[in-house]
């Protein structure tokens, strides 16, 4: 009995390993558009690139490692550091031998979900349906000299052996400008910017306590990264703490908390943000768009874009953030999309866009 | 049995008498000083210790004075000197200022603020015991060439002083100094906001205009620290650009894309500048 369960077991392992193992890789050819384009995204899903390329119609054009490239990511990005979760079709628009498929990709990233929406050409060939796949423009940035003025800020921290009266470099002085508590989404947003009056770098941290009718905390929250976190001298950011699940009515006060601290810090890379405009993206939501131009010379692997947005008097209504999942190169336009809310997108008046980096080859 | 009670009786006596005449054998300075020699005087032989704050000191002695050494009395405080079964307290005052403790703050602070700067200064001698008789001490602020100075005497061994920033920003040197001793430590004055930023356009390409300010000071005309940031905000019909671009050599410069017809504005956190247009009808 024992060696027959020894057997048993054996057997089941073998075939788990093999179930496990084994993909479900399908290249059977595709008799509708949004067939093609979800079994596309299935093989690619499951790292099946040669499966994936069989649905592309324009083979011709796009070559399979440019094609590996587009799914997975160049240059260090955030699309690097992704896995595609899903995909969701809607076919827009279908003939006889052509469609549109309207796919939205989402994407598993280190810093959460990130969502791409594009609108598929798909064609029938010789029967099965195929996709015009859209292939990124590589982007060659010349071989050429930037001259930077390189600006870091080192800093010279007391040491064990100084008399206990000498005095450490002080930490930078900043300042919380505006703060603005409002309701939304059956929970509580809080919400301003602050400042490094400094002549200094900081790295800052805001966060709020709500206390309730009785002066109890009730909650505690940090801007994570609704915020940028290192300040240069005269910086501004804006930040944004969000407290799921709670009421106004349930809080009697607000306690703002913040750190600031003295790093060491590098001046670059300027990143210019050009063109903004809110307008209506492919699915009808309000969205505040725009180019990021890295002005330096080195590649910014990661952006983040942060976009404060302003009623007519002034005051912060909204603070929403986006990374991009394509690195900036230097001198190289990169368009980014953030989201606004369509319930606010007619009392905004004004916004400002800020955005952090996230370099691989520098550590701050 | 009489005559044993008053035999009893008289070593008693004679026991007590013995005691009092050796209670006058130990005898200790009225004004002993940190770091200054002690005589103390011992009738018969023994064990002297003396007992300080954080010290002991031990000697082997015959009849008669026994000298302490400068070096080795350094606590300033209450001591106990035993010898033979008797004790005396004595005190030893600290001795001249050798030493101060400086506590300047802060460590950087805007140019031409009042008040804003203080100075703490802790008086101690040689042996680092606070000296707590008045003491004058001297605080010397200077930055460039220029500076001023006070005298304050100090209070239960602590001095202090407020100062203001100077116009001129740069590094002050700020000194304490008491008796023999002085000590120095460096405030960085720091330039205030910017005052009066100006832009100019300094260049264009076939698909940029190159904005560049004039060199940004405060309203003192010390130039505004490097790595300051300078936003320039350009408006036009494809809508707003702006780029934060850090003073470097003491000017901002950005690269904007090139209109026919915008509006390029200028600020560094809440101070304003000058405003551009560029191109136009």
């Amino acid at each position: 009995m024992g060696r027959l369960l020894a057997v048993i077991f054996a057997g089941l392992t073998v075939f788990l390993i093999v179930v496990g193992t084994v993909h479900g890789s399908s290249t059977a050819p595709a008799s509708t558009p949004d067939g093609a384009v979800q079994s596309m995204f299935a093989n690619a899903k499951s790292h099946d690139w040669q499966g994936a390329y069989s649905y592309v119609a324009n083979a011709g054009s796009v070559n399979l490692d440019s094609f590996i490239r587009d799914l997975t990511g160049r240059n260090g990005s955030l699309r690097t550091y992704s896995q595609l979760d899903s995909a969701d079709t809607r076919v827009l628009h279908e003939a006889e031998n052509e469609a549109t498929v309207r796919t939205q990709l989402k994407y598993a990233t280190a810093v959460g979900a990130w969502y791409d929406v594009k609108d598929l050409k798909v064609v029938k060939d010789e029967g099965t349906w195929k996709v015009q796949w859209p292939a990124e423009k590589e982007v060659n940035v010349p071989p050429q000299v930037i001259p930077v003025t390189y600006l870091r800020w080192d800093i010279v921290w007391r040491g064990a052996g100084d008399d206990w009266g000498a005095q450490n470099v002080e930490n930078p002085n900043c300042r919380i400008l505006s703060m603005n508590a409002v309701e939304r989404d059956g929970g509580i947003t809080i919400m301003g910017e602050v400042e490094n009056e400094d002549t200094v770098p900081a790295f800052i941290t805001v966060g709020a306590v709500l206390t309730d009718q009785s002066g109890k905390d009730v909650a505690e929250e940090s801007s994570f990264d609704k915020i940028s976190h290192v300040l240069l001298p005269k910086e501004i950011t804006p930040y944004r703490i969000d407290f799921p699940g709670l009421k106004k009515s349930d809080v009697k006060s607000v306690r703002m908390t913040h750190n600031w601290m003295l790093v060491p810090a590098s001046a670059d890379p300027v990143i210019g943000v050009l063109h903004q405009q809110i307008q209506k993206d492919l699915t009808g939501r309000t969205v505040l768009t725009g180019e990021l131009l890295n002005e330096s010379g080195q590649t910014v692997n990661i952006p983040h874009v942060l976009a404060t947005f302003y009623d007519n008097s002034g005051k912060v209504i909204w603070v929403a953030d986006a990374y991009s999942d394509h690195a900036l190169l230097p001198q190289t336009p990169q368009p980014f999309s953030v989201a606004l809310r369509d319930d606010l997108a007619a009392n905004v008046h004004s916004y400002r866009v800020t955005v952090n980096h996230y370099s691989l080859n520098r550590s701050e | 049995m009489r005559r044993l009670i008053f035999i009893i009786m008289a070593i008693a006596v004679c026991w007590f008498a013995e005691e009092c005449a050796r209670a006058a054998e130990l005898q200790v300075p009225a004004n002993a000083v940190a770091g200054q020699p002690l005589t103390i005087t011992v009738s018969g032989g023994g064990t002297l210790y003396l007992i300080g704050p954080g010290q002991v000191i031990k000697r082997e002695v015959k009849s008669g004075s026994v000298e302490i050494k400068g070096e080795e009395l350094r606590g300033a405080g209450r001591w106990i000197a035993t010898a033979g079964g008797q004790s005396q307290v004595f005190w030893v005052k600290p001795g001249k200022p050798e030493n101060l403790s400086f506590l300047a703050r802060p460590s950087r602070v805007p140019v031409a603020r009042p008040n804003v700067m203080s100075g703490v200064a802790f008086v101690f001698d040689k042996y680092n015991n606070l000296v707590i008789d008045p003491t004058p001490v001297n605080f010397n602020l200077s930055v460039g060439g220029t500076g001023s100075a006070r005298t304050v005497t100090s209070h239960e061994g602590v001095a202090w002083t407020n100062s203001s920033s100077a116009a001129k920003a740069g590094a002050a040197n700020f000194v304490a100094s008491a008796g023999g001793a002085e000590v120095k430590r460096v405030v960085q004055q720091v330039a205030a906001d910017p005052c009066r930023l100006t832009m100019r356009v300094a260049g264009r390409t076939a698909d940029r205009i190159i904005v560049e300010t004039e060199p940004v000071r405060d309203c003192s005309g010390n130039p505004v620290p490097d790595g300051t940031i300078v936003t320039f905000i350009q408006t036009d019909k494809t809508g707003k650009s702006t780029v934060d671009s850090r003073i470097k050599k003491g000017i901002a410069h950005a690269e904007l894309p090139a209109s026919d017809n915008a509006t390029i504005t200028v600020a560094a956190g809440v101070v304003l500048g000058n405003e551009l247009h560029v191109g136009g009808r």
